[in-house]
């Protein structure tokens, strides 16, 4: 994969096994995540790539009897390591879910919520921050004279934006979107892809995608996964116009899945 | 198409659009008749509740008339003189629900945090199952077991603590010290709180369940601690609930008769100390009604009803009053 050897990989995955119980939902995984480039996973339900996402920022370990095992590296030191300090970790991979989970409080505090966990700011370096976050999620035209009012008061591609903007508020280098448009209608699935396209910019993106098109319009790199396999992976363009595996030109063309 | 058979056809099709028209005036009627029911349902406790409250202030007008605002005030309660006054039991219900509140809040919400957030699975159902066991136990028995178990127990090893630690203090201490008797205002309190704790409990871990798990994730995704999580996002969604579970068990606490009575000690004397005996409203009227004479006297103990009745009524005012409160710091909804 020529394209993997110019661009400076953020996340390197080696041998990543990953267990529901006594269910091996991950199968060796190797792969790099590409410096300030947008990744996609697809696949179909259940091959693992929501599961794949959920161990970059160990979320699965909310969950009792769930484990991975292998490497995950990010900047030198292993996500997986038990010594591992979680918090630290999740201020630096943000994570954007499958529905608009807007937190009970106002716009402005959604966003300071998780600026407040690491950093002390005065007011008005705080406020600087949380404008300098609803700009980057392209949603300050729309908010910045509510401020005050409910986060849940927003639309639904509203609340994603603002699920965004709170995400990267606390400037986390790598942004996982699980679905982040499943729930979304079609103007607001366009605003969000164009607001990605905006972030890599600034971040490494990884993006789970039920929707082939979306990977296709979105990501430069493109991971297929199956049944917990890693099929196939390389830049998008090569796994859409020339796939060398037959199971992913038969899922990329609609034969399956 | 033969004659006779469109004829036939004609006669089937008319058959069954009366059928039909029949049906759907039967089902109209239908409907109006189960309106009707829901409707009289939801006035008919409407009616009762206005009935109530006529009556209850009907039946107090005597002593309404005879003492006036001065029965809210007075400490006086002497049947053979006819002088009433509800200071005593007022503050007896006001304080034995306070202590038991300022105990039962923190407790019932460590049990709901372990039960929802930290406690392994195996143990979730049996303590869940526990604690709902303990909410269906009649509070006779809380009573009966307050008075033969706990307050021997408490005048033993607790009261003297408390009386040489607590009643020294210089501002808390009058209101700690005083004979080891084990019934009082304090224990009444504790019993009280040991009563309501299964309710509150139960409340807040089933509305801490539906908070959606993505939240909870979301909020660990961006680096929150347990603590955190609970106390920013878990507490704040599910607020309506929570207040809704303190005030059952703050309402059971306000009209809990027989176990207060067990315990309170029944003694119309109004005494700094939460060691000395006291009276609670309802603890009143249980031990009074039956020997009521004269028509003041049963008119003093409806008042108190009365009274009991206006203190839940600004109970619940008070707390929805305080979640539209909280919901302003949330932010406005448009």
């Amino acid at each position: 994969m020529k394209s993997e050897t110019v661009h400076t990989p953020k996340v390197i995955v080696r041998d990543l096994n990953f267990f529901y119980g006594n269910y091996r939902a991950l199968k060796d995984i190797n792969l790099d995540i590409a410096e300030k480039m947008v990744t996609a996973f697809i696949g179909p339900s259940g091959c693992g790539k929501s599961t794949l996402l959920r161990t970059f920022n160990r979320m699965y370990q909310l969950y009792p009897k769930q484990k991975a095992t292998g490497q995950i590296m990010l900047d030198g030191s292993n996500v997986l390591d038990p010594k591992q300090d979680l918090n630290m970790l999740r201020a630096k991979i943000g994570m954007v879910f499958q529905k608009p989970t807007p937190f009970p409080m106002s716009i402005y505090d959604n966003i300071a919520f998780g600026v407040k966990l690491y950093e002390r700011l005065s007011r008005n370096e705080m406020d600087e921050r949380v404008e300098w976050a609803l700009k980057k999620a392209a949603l300050w035209g729309e908010v910045s004279n509510k401020l005050k009012q409910s986060g849940t008061s927003l639309s639904g591609g509203q609340q994603q934006r603002l699920c965004i903007a709170r995400a990267i508020a606390v400037k986390p280098q790598v942004l996982l979107l699980d679905e982040p448009t499943s729930a979304l209608d079609p103007i607001s699935t366009a605003h969000i892809e164009k607001l990605i396209d905006e972030l890599k910019k600034d971040f490494t993106i990884v993006i789970v995608t039920h929707n082939m098109q979306q990977a296709a319009r979105i990501s430069d790199f493109t991971a297929y996964m199956y049944l917990g396999d890693l099929i196939e992976f390389g830049d998008t363009s090569t796994v859409f116009t020339n796939p060398k595996r037959k199971e992913t030109e038969d899922y990329i063309t609609g034969r399956f899945g | 198409m033969p004659p006779d058979y469109t004829k036939k056809l004609q006669s089937i099709t008319m058959k069954s659009t009366l059928l039909h028209q029949a049906r759907l005036k039967q089902q109209i009627w239908l409907d109006m008749l189960f309106r009707g029911l829901t409707r009289t349902s939801a006035f008919g406790v409407l009616v009762l509740l206005v009935a109530i409250i006529v009556s209850l202030v009907i039946g107090s007008m005597p002593a309404i008339n005879a003492f006036g605002f001065g029965f809210l005030t007075s400490t006086e309660w002497n049947p053979v003189t006819d002088e009433f006054g509800a200071l005593v039991p007022i503050v007896g219900t006001l304080v034995t629900s306070a202590i038991a509140l300022l105990i039962g809040i923190p407790v019932s919400f460590g049990i709901a945090i372990f039960l929802t957030e930290l406690s392994p699975r195996v143990l979730r159902r049996p303590l869940g199952i526990a604690i709902e066991l303990l909410a269906g136990i009649p509070s006779i028995i809380y009573g009966m077991w307050g008075l033969f178990v706990f307050a021997p127990l408490f005048a033993d090893h607790f009261e003297p603590w408390i009386n040489d630690h607590i009643g020294t203090l210089p501002m808390l201490g009058p209101f700690f010290s005083g004979p080891p008797m084990g019934i009082g205002v304090l224990t009444a309190g504790i019993i009280l709180a040991i009563m309501i704790i299964p309710f509150i409990a139960s409340v807040m871990r089933d509305v801490f369940e539906v908070v959606p798990p993505m939240l909870k994730e979301s909020a660990y995704g961006v680096g929150a601690t347990t603590w955190e999580v609970v106390m920013k996002i878990v507490l704040p969604y599910t607020r309506i609930g929570v207040v809704g579970g303190i005030m059952l068990g703050l309402g059971r606490a306000l009209g809990e008769t027989m176990a207060v009575t067990f315990v309170i000690g029944n003694a119309h004397e109004l005494s700094k100390s939460l060691l000395m005996p006291g009276n609670s409203i309802s603890s009143a009227l249980a031990n009074e009604f039956t020997e009521a004479v004269g028509d003041l006297y049963t008119s003093a103990l409806i008042e108190l009803g009365l009274i009991l009745f206006f203190i839940t009524f600004v109970v619940l005012s008070l707390a929805r009053l305080m979640l539209y409160k909280l919901g302003k710091g949330e932010g406005q909804t448009t």
